[in-house]
């Protein structure tokens, strides 16, 4: 026991890594409430998600699992050169999951999974410094993805499903940072685009050699949400009326493609006695494949009237979580994790509508056992960003490079609810 | 049951702990990181002229004075004490003013294209809503008046409705206390505890602007005789002046005293090129051709009867080339010959006699005003062959000569002498602004965007009139006085990204 807990210290020091862009770690509360741990650990149906080749470990014929979270996302902006400073009042983000197992033999399982495993919300105030980057976001994504689960020898078995990615957008930004109207209000454009379908998998593995120790791992696929002419509209607005604006006033249809990037776990549950069960979990997402925000706004004809060309650059990052569970009672199971979140955006390509530098994260919660069947799931993240000094390198005026600088601190609360059933 | 209680208080207690925001380490809002050092920015008043109150594109309207550089610094002052700043805003963007209905100023410029694609500015089109007979009132923080001298700052009547348009001010007249009050009066009624005082550039700027059409009223110390273009007395605004800034002071107001750019450095004068007349070689010799009589035996006739000086004659000489010249101008400082040509020797008309009186070619020295963009290389009267510059002399208002531009900046001098002394004399911040605009307009600026500089249009630090800034140049001239109120009262405000400032407005809906 001592031993593992140095390991686990050391780990906590050496690691400055966490998942960040615009993946949202919120896929189960009891996951989440042990770090958001669980590739190896059989618990309940967010196996479905954790790794889908457990979901045949599970007990009962029919396991389920839903809950949400309230997501309270805070960033603060500074400049102290100039005295610029902002403010996020971002709405509450209400990430959710569905997940279902169905043990149709002791060697074969389906299942359902439904997920949120994408998304943003940021709001700045309308017009703030950096308004010509961005006012306001939100993005999502709901994963729909049915599941076989086979356990091919006694300590292997694996699963995995087809993913239907449901992708929305929602992008408010100024066109520059000083074009506008007569009346000085600044020219803005606002896209939106709901309901834009994409494909992917994800598959896992788990092994169980013994009653102590259990190892898996996941990829889940990377999945390019691809806005065509036609699923969105771009409404620009405040435009000065001149032949020297780069666009006029209206309504246009634009194409944009944005992916969510290949993910990767391995991980390891450990139970060194009977109410202890300790978990770590590593993620390795691919986020290179996100290169840069592309759009085209498109005229009637179909011809591009305004092309818009945002470098992002993000690089490949590790996620380490740590989780611990503590069956207290019969009726109580006590949980509680840390994780270390790196983030995929490199120096200079710092957007503030993807504000993340390196975070951590501190999660506990409990289940509540209410009867042998129905237990409720309680969970919480305190996630907190070290104060960075950043910028976006990628604006240019007329040819010449205007990097936005500034000093950014963010901090995400995230409490859960869930309900866990088992038949 | 005890014990399951605590289970669920653990995770709640932890709930209530992290339910916080970020924090920074020194928070620009929270943590007093700018300070006002020996000033108190709580209730800043700005007093001047067009330059205080935010005028831009020949017109005052409310995105200008939103962006005067009074309203920027208080929005950085409020960073280490400063309080509200209220303006006297006007009611739209369009800029003209009304009196009783009838429109009395002109609309905004904004930048327009024409059929052929080609830039420049252009009255904006609309109906102006803001009727000076509306009074709106105060205290304000802005006691800015566009058109505003030296001496009408303390003169009563100022913003008498009654006494419109010969004594009294459009824009006072919209925001006095009462028909009699004075401009200082009402500013310094406003109680400031940190004032800024940028007046006396009109003093010189409507001598300049005329071409020099004014006179210099040096030696009169009596400005109710003065006209608008007139050079205001060096010892009339050393007088009128130190009684502003005692009436500021008294107060017990810290406050920066901002000194008069040089006219040179605005775009009204810089815009147009002193050679601005191309000709191909056979129309520049038959030109010369008309003027070969001119050039040798009247000017030669003149120096032998000792009318003339052989410099004067090398002065007045016509001589066009091919490519790009001079163009010819009416200049009063020279000679007036018009009434000798009538008579013998020369025995020439009236009309020829009048267009050679003060005849010279202009030279690298002159400065040509944005006005006479319009008239330059235009026709007379339909006339194929009085073309003005060519062979019809511009006349003097649209030439500031080397002489004209002596006077203005001998008072301009002897203004700036005025306000150094007084500001050192009273502890106050000094503002080279002459300088700063100096760099603006030789080379430029450099800024996160690019280069601030004086070209017309494209430089970014001039609104569309060519006189006063865009946004961008007030928030530079705002730049620069903090950094003088930094150095004398030992804050530091920090500046303004001037990048975030806009330049020119464009617009098609025009006239």
């Amino acid at each position: 026991m001592k031993k593992v807990l140095s390991v686990v210290v050391l780990l906590l020091v050496a690691a400055v890594t966490y998942a960040g862009g615009y993946r949202v770690s919120l896929q189960g509360q009891r996951g989440l409430a042990m770090g958001h741990t669980g590739v190896a650990m059989v618990n309940n149906a967010e196996l479905a998600f954790f790794n889908p080749g457990g979901l045949v470990h599970l007990e009962g014929k029919l396991n389920l699992a839903v809950g949400g979270f309230g997501v309270f996302s805070d960033v603060k902006y500074q400049n102290t050169e100039f005295g610029l400073s902002s403010e996020t009042d971002s709405p509450t983000g209400t990430p959710i999951y569905f997940y279902a197992s169905y043990n149709i033999s002791e060697k074969l399982a389906v299942g359902l999974a439904v997920y949120t495993p994408y998304g943003s919300t940021v709001e700045y105030p309308t017009d703030w410094a950096g308004s010509h980057l961005v006012n306001s976001i939100e993005l999502s994504a709901i994963f729909v993805q049915p599941l076989v689960s086979v356990k091919l020898f006694d300590d292997l078995s694996i699963g995995g499903g087809p993913i239907l990615a449901i992708g929305g957008v929602n992008f408010n930004r100024n066109l520059t940072r000083t074009l506008a109207d007569i009346d000085g209000n600044r020219s803005n454009v606002e896209i939106d685009a709901q309901g834009v379908n994409a494909f992917g998998f994800s598959v896992g593995a788990m092994i169980t050699p013994n009653d102590q120790w259990s190892f898996g791992i996941n990829y889940r696929s990377k999945i390019d949400v691809e806005v065509e002419s036609g699923d969105g509209d771009a409404v620009f607005a405040n435009v000065p009326d001149s032949p020297l604006a780069p666009i006029p006033n209206g309504t246009y249809n634009f194409t944009a493609s944005l992916p969510l990037p290949a993910e990767w776990t391995v991980g390891v549950s450990y139970k060194p006695c009977d109410k202890w069960t300790l978990n770590f979990d590593w993620n390795y997402a691919e986020w290179d494949a996100y290169e840069a925000l592309n759009l085209d706004f498109l005229n009637a004809d179909g011809s591009v009237a305004l092309e818009s060309r945002n470098p992002r650059n993000y690089e490949n990052a590790s996620t380490f979580r740590f989780g611990a569970q503590y069956e207290a009672s019969s009726k109580f199971v006590l949980r509680a994790g840390a994780y270390f979140d790196e983030s995929p955006v490199q120096d200079g390509f710092f957007a503030p509508e993807t504000p993340r530098n390196d975070s951590y994260g501190f999660t506990g919660g409990f289940t509540f056992n209410i009867t042998e069947k129905l237990a409720v799931d309680a969970s919480f993240l305190y996630l907190t960003f070290k104060e960075i000094d950043a910028s976006y390198d990628s604006y240019f005026e007329s040819g010449q490079r205007v990097p936005f600088e500034g000093t950014y601190r963010s901090s995400a609360f995230s409490p859960g609810l869930g309900l866990s059933y088992k038949l | 049951m005890k014990k399951y209680f605590n289970y669920i208080a653990l995770p709640a207690l932890a709930l209530g702990l992290v339910a916080c925001e970020p924090e920074f380490e020194n928070d620009i809002i929270d943590d007093a990181v700018y300070t006002s050092g020996e000033a108190d920015f709580s209730s800043y008043v700005s007093v001047g002229n067009s330059l205080t109150a935010g005028f831009a594109d020949n017109a005052l309207y409310i995105t200008g004075q939103e962006n005067s550089f009074p309203n920027i610094m208080a929005q950085q002052f409020a960073l280490a004490g400063g309080g509200e700043f209220t303006q006297p805003l006007v009611n739209d963007n369009t800029g003209g003013l009304l009196f009783g209905g009838n429109q009395i100023t002109a609309n905004r410029f904004v930048l327009a294209t024409d059929e052929e694609g080609n830039l420049g500015p252009a009255v904006l089109n609309g109906s102006p809503t803001t009727d000076i007979s509306n009074v709106v009132s105060g205290p304000f923080n802005n006691y800015g008046v566009p058109g505003a001298k030296s001496y009408h700052l303390v003169a009563p009547g100022y913003g008498n409705p009654a006494g419109f348009p010969a004594s009294a001010n459009p824009y006072f007249i919209r925001f006095a206390s009462s028909p009699n009050a004075t401009v200082i009066g009402d500013a310094v009624a406003a109680n400031p505890t940190f004032f800024s005082l940028w007046i006396g550039n009109n003093d010189i700027l409507g001598f300049a602007t005329s071409g020099g059409a004014g006179v210099d009223q040096t030696g009169n110390l009596d400005p109710t005789t003065y006209g608008s273009n007139d050079i205001t007395d060096p010892n009339v605004f050393a007088n009128v002046y130190a009684q502003e800034v005692e009436a500021l002071v008294a107060t017990g107001a810290k406050g920066a005293l901002i000194n008069i750019p040089d006219v040179t450095s605005i775009p009204f004068f810089t815009a147009v090129p002193a050679q601005s007349i191309p000709l191909d070689a056979a129309t520049a010799a038959f030109v010369n051709s008309n003027f070969t009589l001119y050039n040798t035996q009247v000017l030669g006739g003149l120096v032998q009867f000792g009318i003339i000086s052989p410099e004067e004659a090398a002065a007045r000489q016509i001589n066009f080339v091919e490519g790009v010249n001079f163009p010819i101008i009416s200049d009063e400082d020279l000679t007036d010959i018009s009434q000798i040509l009538q008579g013998p020797p020369f025995n020439l008309d009236p009309v020829t006699a009048a267009t050679l009186g003060t005849l010279r070619q202009a030279n690298n020295g002159d400065l040509f005003p944005l006005t006479s963009s319009g008239v330059l290389g235009t026709t007379v009267n339909g006339n194929p062959q009085a073309i003005l510059g060519v062979s019809v002399p511009l006349a003097d208002q649209f030439v500031l000569t080397t002489g004209e531009q002596e006077l203005v900046s001998q008072a301009q001098a002897q203004y700036n002498a005025t306000i150094q002394g007084l500001a050192s004399a009273n502890g106050l911040a000094y503002v080279d602004a002459r300088s700063a605009l100096q760099a603006v307009a030789d080379g430029g600026v450099a800024y996160d965007g690019g280069i601030l500089s004086s070209t017309f249009v494209t430089g970014g630090a001039f609104s569309l009139d060519g006189v006063h800034p865009s946004p961008r140049g007030y928030a530079f001239t705002a730049n620069a006085i903090i950094d003088a109120i930094n150095a004398q009262y030992g804050s530091t405000i920090p500046g303004v990204n001037i990048g975030n400032y806009g330049s020119v407005t464009i617009s098609n809906n025009v006239n």
